[in-house]
């Protein structure tokens, strides 16, 4: 029971880095219609810019705003620079953009940074937190990350959902060509949400870094595993990319905890096949079909 | 006021509006009429700047538009409701009502002058635009061009999959808002007669080209052309 209680604890919290992934998969999918391929790259390097900056400040709270700010910057100027030329084509090229962005990035951080992985700290302790004697898996770090992961996604939706703003990202993503005849500068829109996107994926990219070590390559299974999270959430709404993160940690948990760690890539994968089979348009999709 | 001279579009090899010229002034009614194919929404597309012309000038208030991005044309003052209604359904009646006037600030027409026009809209604001019928997706896409208070007005087809009734409506309270709003109102329609019946002037494209830019009752008078390329 204990275990249990353990796995699943620990699941919420991995799950929330990857409804933070997802999300930033989703809001430029939404965005652009583009899958960003590039988004582990990005979060590695505005995850290593958060670790220059806690190792010349001392402070962790800078760094930590450093990650989230240079994420918005990265987003827009990619979009701004790479993606623009894309946008609206066919989407193999955008698809070749982002894998060649993706290489750009580690190739980069490795001569930067160096290809040895280093220790990134926690924001808080990660020593469980003590209950009745027994120690649990769940420690005040994790509490920090479900909180965190909420608060952004809750500040997202009330950006969506309640600024006049989200209402322009909202129809130029929904139809770009009829937002653009009321006057809603959609360039810009698709600018932002690029940048709120790569905020989302930089906070995924600090609060996981401690358990998994600083190294360019060492993003590549939070992005399949945000991936498949977005999927099960329908890839275009933003509920459902944390609800199916949420739900992607848990199931990764106990695969984990009861049938062994070295399962956890394949059962992501098969999770994938299983949503894609039995529900293609995810939980959440607002379109009705969607031919992947 | 709006002016386009020469106007001509391709795409690719195919020329689908070929030097047009014409022109619409404040409290006016042009109708644009041909068959399917003729150019008339390539026109009006090529005028919002959707589709880039390959010659010819475009000019508003007697400022040079042909080069500017959509979104300036529209914040020039000129309105288009595009063809299909372009009703952002994954969006409330509201929203959608909202969006039209974000660029206007402060000096958007307040919501509820739309409800005086359309009170049926003011019953499911709330609701996604989704669950409206043909009629009441038109009036909200006229509605929303109408909330940014422009000076231009460029009605796709708004009669089409609409009841006769309905057109009826609509076409008189284009009429009525020429009028009242000192509106220029340039109307694509295949539905000639009822489109001619609130309009000034008539325009008839045939493949692109200007074939007939007369006086509407003299259009509607003339059996040749109307046989030819009106079809009543």
């Amino acid at each position: 029971m204990t275990k249990f209680i353990d796995l699943t604890l620990n699941g919420i919290s991995t799950g929330a880095v990857y409804a933070a992934v997802a999300l930033a998969l989703v809001l430029i999918w939404r965005a652009t219609r583009i899958v960003n391929f590039a988004q582990g790259a990005m979060l590695m390097v505005t995850t290593f810019i958060a670790y220059a900056v806690i190792n010349a400040t001392g402070s962790y709270v800078v760094g930590f705003v450093a990650a989230l700010a240079s994420g918005f910057v990265l987003g827009a100027v990619i979009e701004r620079v790479l993606i623009r030329r894309v946008e609206g084509g066919p989407p193999l090229n955008a698809v070749i953009v982002t894998l060649g962005l993706y290489t750009l990035l580690v190739a980069a951080a490795g001569m930067i940074w160096g290809n040895t992985p280093k220790s990134f700290p926690a924001a808080f302790s990660i020593r469980g937190y003590e209950v009745g004697g027994t120690r649990l898996l769940f420690a005040p770090n994790d509490t920090f990350i479900v909180v965190v992961v909420i608060a952004v996604a809750l500040g997202l939706a009330v950006l969506f959902r309640a600024t006049s703003i989200g209402l322009q990202l909202r129809a130029a993503a929904f139809k770009p060509e009829v937002a653009r005849l009321l006057g809603v500068r959609v360039g810009r829109m698709f600018t932002l949400g690029w940048a709120l996107a790569a905020v989302a994926g930089s906070l995924a990219g600090v609060l996981i870094a401690p358990s998994i070590f600083l190294g360019p390559n060492n993003f590549d299974p939070i992005l399949i595993s945000g991936f498949v999270a977005a999927v099960i959430g329908g890839l275009d709404s933003p509920p459902g990319a944390v609800v199916g993160g949420l739900l992607l940690g848990l199931a990764l948990s106990y695969v984990s905890g009861y049938e062994g760690s070295s399962l956890v890539p394949l059962a992501a994968l098969v999770i994938l096949i299983i949503v894609l089979m039995v529900r293609p348009t995810g939980l959440f999709s607002a379109t009705k079909e969607r031919r992947v | 006021m709006l002016t386009i001279e020469e106007l001509t579009t391709d795409y690719g090899p195919v020329r689908a509006v070929d030097h047009v010229s014409l022109e619409v002034g404040p409290g006016s009614v042009t109708a644009v009429l041909g068959a399917n194919g003729a150019g008339k929404t390539s026109l009006l597309r090529t005028i919002t700047g959707l589709v880039r012309p390959s010659s010819g000038r475009v000019t508003f208030d007697g400022e040079d538009i042909t080069r500017l991005a959509v979104e300036e044309i529209v914040r020039r003052g000129i309105a288009h409701v595009p063809e299909g209604r372009g009703v952002i359904t994954e969006l409330t009646v509201e929203e959608n009502l909202r969006l039209g006037g974000l660029w206007r600030g402060r000096d958007a027409a307040p919501q509820e002058e739309i409800y005086e026009l359309f009170p049926r809209l003011q019953e499911r604001l709330h609701q996604p635009a989704s669950r409206l019928s043909g009629g009441e997706r038109q009036m909200l896409s006229i509605g929303r061009a109408l909330v940014a208070r422009p000076r231009a007005l460029l009605l796709d087809e708004p009669s089409l999959g609409l009841a006769p009734l309905l057109v009826a409506q609509i076409m008189s309270l284009v009429r009525r808002l020429a009028d009242t709003l000192d509106l220029a109102v340039l109307l694509v329609e295949q539905n000639a007669r009822s489109a001619l019946s609130i309009s000034q002037r008539g325009v008839v494209l045939n493949l692109g080209r200007v074939v007939a830019d007369v006086n509407a009752a003299e259009l509607a008078a003339d059996e040749r052309l109307r046989h030819a390329y009106l079809g009543f």
